[in-house]
């Protein structure tokens, strides 16, 4: 097996984009990213799109046939890789598996998905057909639902309180107003969405406990990365980064079915294999990605990669430790609950992020000092499909 | 534009007599202090100002909205429509939503539009609030009817409240009528009408002074930007 590095990123900003296309928002990101590699006569030879769902929103199925066309990379091979939320994480990993195997050279892998489209209740009801068909979706459940549901057990169990949720909210709404590529480009204020009285409209229950600054935005949008073996990489004008661990696991279908529904046993199994893959300790890492979807979801998976262990996370992000500057910086982009959550797209954008952060690109105001290694965590489901990467700075 | 008053008087519906809304403020999610006060007919120039560059977002029904608001305020401002009111929010001086609507009679009130020229922070909802508190705690009215020409507010009026469907034909023509009454407004009142009163003194000083509003680009940004806030 090859080492496989990145060498260009592209990302378009997350939001409601009515006036682009699915297709156009694929395009956009890959040439930005087939820029930043800046490929030269090189060809690009199969192309891999995460998209969760064109066919259902869109109407339109083989994405990725169209996208090449579209971006003139006749006769790179082209395949969609669905995998509901983690459909970005799963797209990179099948990116990284074509190279590493040595069958393709230069391998572009986009995530993407264009949710404003319909109404809001659609787009609910779309994320929910990744729900059992039988014996969950039929019976109303939607993922804020399960999340709502989760949060509760999670107060229960390990004593998680709103004061953690609401801390991990302020945080990531604070550092997306920051970055120009996210949807919500707005800090949030304690006393408007908590404190006051007001906060009963301002911030209103959307999946008790969960609030509606609890939850990510529906959003458009799309991310891109070239892959390279690493050989060929240090040749090219960007600073390579290096896939240094993989990791994805499955867990059963429905949550009832979980011995104990607050493990998130794919989470933990997946950054458990990326970190033996890239030989690194949680406490190695630098910068990391986490699906944050909800806010429980950051302190849960802060927990499960092992980052603070079971019942220290919500203390965690609380006291600090989780922000820019604290102990593990956690979501420095704003994370899903403020760049937003166009499903396909999220788990390319991650690494996306995380590139930029390990080639110290960023303004000073979100670049990680010294930033060498960073972990992404691209959630599936209600964590049955988890993909997790570790990504390593290749020093120049 | 001469005015042939004995013509105006003819001219000239009758009004209900209105006690005035008393301003409050509430804090909103980014931590601003909206204040939410009643216009009066010289503000309306002003506000106008704020929703001519709406006319021309066709995004989320802005167009169709802000020309009826258009037309209601120009018509009250010209006096051509009967016991109609202005409610609008301030944030530090700045117009950020407009809301109107009238007397049908002494017991049913007339909701007409919905305007929020900031997205984001529930300025709207925070307005239709306040119109509804108007005619039901302070008009003394028993209900009044409603209707939506925008999806989002279909969610915000019909489903949240949620109000009464009925038949009745509504003045804005459209849809049939839904009704808040008296007890869905109450029952509603805990989780949707907010607001503090005094407003203090140095801020409603600073939203009397000036109606101040954005230039026609930020207002459009702030609307249909391509960031969808």
């Amino acid at each position: 097996m090859r080492d496989v590095a990145i060498i260009g990123v592209g990302m378009i900003p997350f939001g409601r984009r009515d006036e682009d296309s699915l297709m156009d928002m694929l395009a956009y990101a890959s040439l930005k990213a087939l820029d930043d590699a800046g490929l030269g006569d090189k060809g690009v030879n199969a192309v891999y799109v995460g998209n969760m769902g064109a066919g259902i929103l869109q109407h339109q199925t083989s994405i990725a046939s169209s996208l090449v066309d579209r971006l003139s990379l006749l006769p790179a091979a082209a395949d969609v890789v669905e995998n509901g939320p983690a459909s970005g994480g799963s797209a990179v990993k099948n990116g990284l598996l074509a190279v590493a195997s040595g069958y393709y050279d230069i391998v572009l892998v986009v995530g993407g998905e264009k949710m404003r489209e319909v109404t809001g209740w659609r787009a609910t009801d779309f994320v929910a057909t990744m729900a059992h068909p039988q014996v969950e979706y039929p019976y109303g459940i939607t993922l804020p639902g399960m999340g709502g549901m989760f949060t509760r057990l999670y107060m229960e169990k390990y004593g998680v309180t709103r004061e953690h949720l609401l801390a991990v909210s302020l945080k990531n709404q604070e550092m997306g107003a920051l970055n120009p590529y996210a949807h919500v480009e707005m800090t949030l204020d304690r006393e408007g969405i908590f404190d006051s009285p007001h906060a009963v409209v301002n911030n209103p229950i959307a999946a008790d406990p969960l609030h509606l600054y609890d939850l990510c935005p529906v959003s458009d949008g799309a991310a891109a990365l070239v892959l390279c073996p690493l050989e060929m990489a240090k040749k090219m004008a960007k600073l390579p980064v290096l896939i240094a661990g993989f990791g994805q696991a499955t867990d059963t279908h429905t949550l009832q079915e979980r011995e104990d529904p607050t493990e998130l046993k794919a989470v933990t199994l997946a950054a458990r294999q990326a970190f033996e893959m890239a030989k690194l300790k949680p406490a190695d890492i630098d910068v990391a990605e986490l699906h944050d979807a909800f806010t429980i979801l950051e302190i849960a998976n802060s927990e499960h990669v092992g980052f603070f262990k079971k019942g220290e996370g919500g203390k965690a992000a609380l006291t600090g430790k989780t922000r820019f500057g604290g102990q593990i910086p956690i979501n420095v982009s704003g994370g899903l609950k403020a760049r937003g959550h166009p499903v396909g797209a999220t788990g390319v954008a991650q690494i996306v992020d995380i590139v930029w952060q390990l080639r110290h690109e960023l303004p000073k105001n979100r670049q990680v000092k010294n930033a060498r290694h960073g972990l992404t965590v691209n959630f599936g489901g209600f964590g049955n499909n988890v993909t997790a990467f570790v990504l390593k700075r290749v020093e120049p | 534009m001469p005015v042939d008053m004995e013509l105006e008087a003819v001219l000239r519906p009758t009004q209900y007599p209105m006690v005035p809304y008393p301003p409050k403020f509430i804090t909103l999610a980014n931590g601003k202090k909206m204040v939410i006060r009643q216009a009066v007919r010289e503000d309306v120039p002003a506000i106008l100002k704020s929703v001519h560059p709406c006319l021309f977002i066709e995004r989320d029904y802005y167009d169709i909205v802000s020309a009826r608001l258009y037309g209601e305020l120009l018509a009250w401002y010209r006096y051509r429509v009967k016991s109609e009111y202005c409610l609008m929010g301030q944030v530090d001086g700045y117009l950020v939503g407009v809301v109107n609507g009238r007397l049908e009679n002494e017991k049913v009130g007339m909701s007409y539009h919905t305007l929020a020229i900031d997205r984001g922070l529930r300025i709207g909802s925070h307005l239709f609030a306040a119109k509804m508190e108007y005619h039901l705690d302070y008009l003394g009215q028993e209900e009044v009817l409603i209707v939506a020409e925008s999806p989002i507010g279909f969610r915000r009026w019909m489903i949240e409240y949620p109000l009464e469907k009925t038949t009745i034909p509504h003045e804005l023509g459209g849809g049939d009528s839904y009704r808040l009454t008296r007890a869905i407004y109450l029952a509603a009142k805990p989780r949707l009408v907010v607001g503090d009163r005094p407003v203090p003194q140095d801020l409603l000083d600073e939203a009397e002074k000036e109606i101040k509003f954005a230039d026609d680009d930020t207002i459009r940004e702030r609307i249909a930007g391509l960031k969808g806030r």
